[in-house]
């Protein structure tokens, strides 16, 4: 697929050129476009729009073309474009640190769904943020402020919102299981926790809150300072707030630090404090870890899902392909944290 | 026909190092998102060494465990089947030690084949 990506710079400088235009009103020109790396599921391109003398330093999120009807059944759980755009402008007005959306794509410019959002400093890559020298002083901050923005997150008013799916913990488990018979796979480990979790499974809350879905480190960037901003907020939905503060302690998330659930960078208890002093529920220990349970599991079997991509014909990727063999690392967590619990 | 030398292990590890240590770095200077998928394509070639080296043993203990667990024959995807079906229909749970003691040896035995230092 890399072979075409000059003709697709091409496409997409275009697009943007004629989309900026419009949204600058006046002419625009595209300076320094570039693919990012990251996000398996979507692509990202940074770019400047030099509009009147002035540059704008952006990023464009469009989906990538795929060739199977079954990709595109896959991905039906997230949120379209249109959408992803609403629920990012309604944070960033609520002020959550998140991107500032400016302007959505038209069919007419050619790029298939997509927008525009002001780019924010900082990388994604756990690798760096867990391990180089630059972030040393983040890596003491970061636990407390990803509890402090979720609060914020969970606090967004629901008016302001686009309709968005209510999935509870029991949609959740039908969704998993519903998952794993589409790809024919029978785990015995994943068929356990969801029964264990099936039957431990907390009550619907009343009121259902803006729940992120895909909190976690390499999901915000972050700089010498600390978060600057979440990202990927296409797994948005309405549901229990629990649920992203069990994500982000998944044991995969913590990208080998794992003695530090929060993320890597601290203790499940930092991370929930922090979440309450900024205004975010009481947070209960025993919800919590049913919600990393259930992250764990969900993370197991999306490698499933990732590698189906590649296994069905819908998206050929060597490194989608190769994330069916990572889902192993969730079954011997899994075991662990079902040993812990009982 | 038993292949000449290098075995199958022998040439993967080979292959891997040589990714590793000579494509690799060059691919990090001239394409950072190559050098990435690199990285992958090297950790993959890592696994199917291992996994030619320890999956018949591995799949063969498997199996054993399986159908002393269940009480029947089959093959391993139809025992896992099985298996997986009673789980999800609530026909054993984690009281059940047989089971839990089958689950940790075949999760411990896949684990060594896909990332041995997953901790």
């Amino acid at each position: 697929m890399t072979v075409h990506i000059g003709n697709e710079a091409d496409l997409v400088a275009a697009g943007l050129a004629s989309a900026a235009a419009r949204y600058f009103g006046m002419p625009a020109s595209i300076e320094g476009l570039r693919r990012e790396s990251g996000g398996a599921s979507r692509q990202t391109w940074s770019f400047d729009a030099v509009a009147g003398g002035q540059h704008h330093e952006l990023i464009l999120r469009r989906d990538p073309p795929l060739t199977g009807a079954k990709g595109e059944r896959e991905r039906s759980a997230a949120l379209d474009r249109a959408t992803e755009f609403a629920v990012l402008r309604a944070a960033f007005q609520a002020g959550v640190l998140a991107p500032e959306v400016l302007f959505e794509l038209t069919p007419d410019d050619g790029l298939g769904e997509a927008f525009v959002m002001r780019r924010v400093g900082g990388t994604a890559i756990a690798r760096k943020l867990l391990r180089d020298p630059p972030y040393a002083e983040a890596r003491t901050r970061i636990a407390s402020q990803l509890g402090e923005i979720l609060a914020r997150i969970h606090g967004v008013d629901r008016a302001t919102l686009p309709p968005l799916d209510r999935r509870e913990a029991a949609d959740h488990i039908a969704s998993l299981r519903g998952l794993l018979d589409t790809l024919g796979y029978a785990s015995a480990v994943f068929e356990l926790t969801l029964s264990w979790l099936d039957r431990r499974k907390p009550a619907p809350i009343e009121r259902p809150g803006l729940v992120h879905g895909d909190y976690r480190t390499g999901n915000y960037l972050a700089d010498e300072s600390g978060v600057t901003a979440i990202l990927d907020w296409e797994g948005a939905h309405l549901g229990d707030p629990v649920e992203d503060l069990g994500w982000v302690c998944v044991k995969s998330w913590r990208f080998g630090s794992v003695d530090k659930p929060a993320g890597g960078f601290g203790s499940r208890e930092e991370l929930w404090r922090a979440y309450e002093r900024a205004g975010g529920g009481k947070v209960d220990p025993a919800r919590a870890r049913w919600w990393e349970v259930f992250g764990t599991v969900r993370w197991g079997i999306i490698c499933h899902t990732q590698a189906w991509k590649h296994l069905s014909g819908a998206q050929q990727s060597m490194e989608m392909a190769s994330i069916g063999r990572r889902a192993v690392e969730t079954e011997v967590d899994l075991l662990q944290l079902l040993k812990e619990a009982d | 026909m038993a292949q000449d030398r290098p075995t199958a292990s022998e040439l993967l590890t080979a292959i891997a190092d040589f990714l590793r240590e000579e494509a690799t770095p060059a691919l990090d200077r001239s394409d950072p998102r190559l050098g990435f998928q690199m990285r992958v394509a090297v950790n993959s070639l890592a696994i199917l060494e291992r996994e030619g080296r320890l999956g018949p043993a591995a799949d063969a203990r498997e199996h054993a465990r399986l159908v002393k667990l269940l009480g029947r024959d089959g093959t391993l995807t139809e025992l896992n089947r099985e298996l997986a079906r009673q789980l999800r229909a609530g026909e054993r749970d984690e009281t059940d030690a047989e089971l839990m003691a089958h689950l940790e040896a075949t999760t411990a035995d896949k684990i060594a084949i896909a990332n041995p230092r997953w901790r």
